[in-house]
């Protein structure tokens, strides 16, 4: 029964994951039908070839907000040489790659602001935001701390205040949104000497990045980083070399919501299904429960009553015998009754007959005396 | 009748899944419910 | 109302002096055994790492960085720590939904392990994450649906008070009696067989929470296919955490079976010893049949991926000594262990198991993760992040004695004999 409960659990239970895989299709049915996108959303276009790593576009970020900045000033080239990521001080970095030709290929790196964040999907207190005009921003004063986001993210972007007691934070490009609000343009689109950034709606910036690949044969490879990656990003790049080259990790067109809606879909699957199956378990053995122990209370009355038949039976023959013996002994007793009488009576007679020969002619006393005593003895045997 | 329309996934799966975890509890306490309701005439669970 | 504020009025409150001296012979009157000294020494080491963990940050005190943000305390503590207290509701189920009577003795040690279990799980919550007092946020503040930790969080916290509520009959018949100023004013005959009456339907939203949490823990990771090695990632890690926390569960209560009959002897009754092996055997049976079918389900998914040829590689080899070294293995101590009635068997296969589980969620959390950065961007725990983590087994483990010396966990209370 245990077991046979448990195949049933899994059974169901693999039936529920088979079902909320397809729970991804739902979500893209749903997507298609009830999801548009702003057309108007910003972005940003960083093209490779024209980025020539100056790393003012990281100076300028700092500024904007408020941050430190990296460890080596600016003008550093050597930092270059290592690979950096962002951080809690530098929202942004730019690194060079060897390219495939004699000059080396800069890309800058930051949040990518996607159409369909994994921070966002990820944060439990929903201190993410993905708002219609294009920027994911962050609520600081939601943020528990709990670092899902840096796991969710694609790119691991967010960096995090480790060194911090009271208030840390998760820290990540803003897509300069205060700026944005007042008509700027972002911090390092705004400061970039050679126009590698280009700042734009996301449709256009697609059109543009179409036309300078359909321009230039050869000159990019034919690929829009963002386009379709993770579900599309908002910021966008172009490269003359693989993006895999410049550090990029390879994603194909799952969104991160997508690909943990089966499994949060399948979690009210379980709450509407496992009741009913808990209880009917619980109920199904308690219905045996009731069936073996009514079965038995009938086993042992039948026993009892079978038991009591037998004695009833036993006692009824035991009385018929009683009374059977209490007759014979009644007959008996009167059969011995009458023997004492009669053997009285002729002892008497015999002590009469006695008597009388020896008295000859014997008076009336003598007669009276024998007559007494043969009617004591007979009273003697009739009382015996 | 012109659907919601959503700018995104994510906004129409926080929509959609608020609107679920809030019938998960109402279905769960339901059911319960449900149950004592459906044993109510046994002879030892007299609760309607 | 006015009753209770005279009732307050009559609360024995002692004095500094005489709570210091209970103390001290509290204390002093503590058995001065070696495993009470480890004890005693690790709980201090551990209060030392807590207040430097709270002065300097979680920086100074673990190696994680902006690559690497979920360490030892994630993966042990929390994966592992729910994943070894699912005992709670394998044993309450086996008991009350499917009527394994003879099951009943190993319910409240179990129950009192799974509600340590989550317990210090929110505790070691409070090193990890960076604005622990926010932890109520996502529930009563700010939900954040979308998220598979929402949803690990709310039964995680509803699944708590179940448990909580669960141990509680214990605590009352305890109680019963025990302290006279309650004479009268409290009833806790009333309270406790109250509670008692609701162990069925507890049972079931005990049952319904895990399964909904046991399997979230797993879908944490199905964020992240390009971070996770091909061998593990899979739409199925749902599937894979709650079949595999059945059988965690069924090990953890064999194998504490085992150590509380080492050291807790003297707390249990008759009627407990005697049911104890029946319960090892039981449940090593039903751990061994879960486990082949949990071991079917990880092939199925490797053929279904198709990532055969991973299999040759180093984390190949990693594969293969977690199923068959850490699942097939164990699987089969339990199967021949239950068969031939042999108890050494099972309990050897118990530790194995549970190792199984602590390997798994390691894995998945913490090597087969990142497995794409180069080694000098790996993640390793810090020594004072494995402090803390044997700080927090050895306070479930000292809680656990404690209760256990107290209350009737082991044994049944002599008012409450046959009572359930």
């Amino acid at each position: 029964m245990h077991r046979r409960n448990f195949l049933k659990l899994l059974g169901i239970t693999g039936g529920v994951a088979a079902a909320s895989g397809t729970g991804i299709h739902k979500a893209s049915a749903a997507s298609a039908a009830s999801v548009k996108r702003n057309p108007d959303a910003v972005g940003v276009l960083h093209d490779s070839t024209l980025c020539i790593g100056c790393r003012r576009c990281e100076e300028a970020c700092a500024v904007v907000n408020n941050r430190p900045g990296p460890e080596k000033p600016y003008d550093n080239r050597a930092v270059l040489d290592t690979k950096r990521r962002p951080s809690v001080d530098s929202y942004t970095v730019v690194n060079k790659y060897p390219g495939q030709g004699a000059r080396p290929v800069f890309r800058k790196t930051q949040c990518n602001h996607c159409q369909e964040p994994a921070c966002a999907s990820a944060c439990f207190v929903k201190a993410f935001t993905k708002t219609p005009e294009g920027p994911v921003v962050y609520d600081p004063s939601l943020c528990v701390g709990c670092r899902y986001c840096m796991i969710a993210c694609p790119f691991t972007i967010p960096s995090y205040d480790y060194d911090k007691v009271l208030n840390p934070l998760v820290h990540k490009c803003t897509l300069c949104a205060p700026r944005l609000a007042e008509g700027k343009q972002p911090g390092c689109v705004e400061v970039c000497p050679t126009g590698a950034l280009l700042f734009g709606k996301r449709e256009e910036l697609l059109d543009i990045a179409r036309k300078r690949i359909a321009d230039a044969p050869g000159k990019y490879v034919k690929h829009i980083y963002g386009e379709k990656e993770v579900g599309g990003t908002n910021w966008l790049y172009l490269s003359p070399v693989p993006h895999e080259e410049l550090g990029q990790p390879v994603l194909d067109a799952t969104s991160v919501p997508e690909l943990t809606s089966g499994a949060l879909g399948s979690v009210p699957m379980i709450a509407g299904l496992w009741p009913v199956l808990l209880t009917g378990a619980w109920a199904i053995t308690r219905r045996k429960e009731k069936v073996s122990e009514e079965e038995r209370e009938s086993a042992v009355s039948a026993a009892l009553a079978k038991a009591s038949a037998a004695n009833a039976e036993e006692l009824r023959k035991a009385l018929e015998k009683a009374a059977k013996d209490k007759e014979n002994a009644l007959a008996k007793a009167e059969k011995d009754k009458e023997a004492a009488v009669a053997a009285a009576l002729a002892e008497a007679k015999a002590a009469c007959e006695a008597a009388a020969d020896n008295a000859g002619g014997t008076d009336a006393a003598g007669q009276e005396q024998a007559a007494d005593a043969a009617n004591a003895g007979t009273k003697d045997g009739g009382e015996s | 009748m012109e659907p919601t329309t959503f700018s995104s996934l994510q906004d129409f799966m926080l929509h959609s899944k608020t609107i679920t975890y809030v019938l998960m509890g109402g279905g769960l306490v339901g059911l319960a419910c449900f149950w004592y309701f459906l044993c109510g005439r046994d002879k030892d669970i007299k609760r309607f | 109302m006015r009753g209770l504020i005279r009732k307050l009025k009559t609360l024995p409150i002692p004095t500094l002096r005489e709570a210091v001296d209970f103390g001290r012979d509290t204390l002093l009157s503590i058995p001065r055994t070696p495993g009470n000294y480890l004890t005693a020494a690790i709980l201090l080491l551990g209060g030392l790492v807590t207040i430097l963990r709270f002065t300097i940050g979680i920086g100074g005190v673990t190696n994680l960085d902006d690559a690497n943000p979920w360490g030892i305390w994630i993966a042990f503590d929390l994966l592992c720590g729910v994943a070894l207290a699912a005992g709670g509701y394998t044993t309450s189920a086996a008991c009350y939904l499917f009527g394994l009577k003879r099951y009943h003795g190993a319910v409240r040690p179990a129950i009192l392990t799974a509600f340590l279990g989550y317990a210090f799980v929110v505790i070691a919550l409070h090193f990890d994450v960076g604005q622990p007092w926010r932890l109520v946020y996502p529930i009563f503040l700010s939900q954040g649906t979308t998220s598979v930790l929402f949803e690990v969080g709310l039964c995680v916290f509803i699944y708590l008070c179940v448990l909580f509520t669960e141990w509680t009959p214990a605590a009352f018949e305890w109680l019963d009696g025990r302290f006279a100023w309650f004479d009268g004013f409290i009833n806790w005959r009333k309270i406790r067989n109250f509670v008692v009456r609701l162990t069925i339907p507890l049972t079931i939203l005990g049952v319904i929470l895990s399964t909904m949490h046991q399997s979230s823990l797993g879908a944490l990771f199905l964020t992240s296919p390009g971070k996770l090695h091909p061998l593990w990632y899979s739409s199925f890690l749902p599937v894979f955490f709650f079949v595999s926390s059945m059988f965690a569960g069924l090990s953890m209560v064999i194998f504490e079976g085992g150590l509380a009959h080492a050291g807790l002897h003297d707390k249990m009754d008759q009627a407990h010893l005697d049911s104890s092996h029946e319960v090892a055997f039981g449940f090593a049976k039903a751990a061994s049949f879960i486990m082949a079918g949990y071991f079917c389900m990880r092939i199925f998914d490797l053929a279904m991926s198709n990532n055969w040829a991973y299999l040759a590689t180093g984390y190949g080899i990693l594969y293969l000594v977690e199923l068959f070294g850490f699942v097939i293995f164990p699987c089969f101590l339990f199967a021949m262990g239950s068969r031939e009635k042999k108890l050494w068997l099972v309990r050897f296969g118990a530790v194995m198991a549970i190792l199984g589980i602590v390997l798994n969620r390691f894995i998945v959390c913490l090597i087969a993760f990142n497995w794409q950065l180069p080694s000098d961007e790996r993640y390793f725990p810090s020594i004072m992040e494995v402090i803390v983590s044997v700080f927090i087994v050895t306070c479930i483990v000292t809680a656990y004695r404690l209760i256990c010396h107290f209350l009737p966990i082991l044994h049944e209370h002599p008012d409450y004999k046959d009572a359930h």
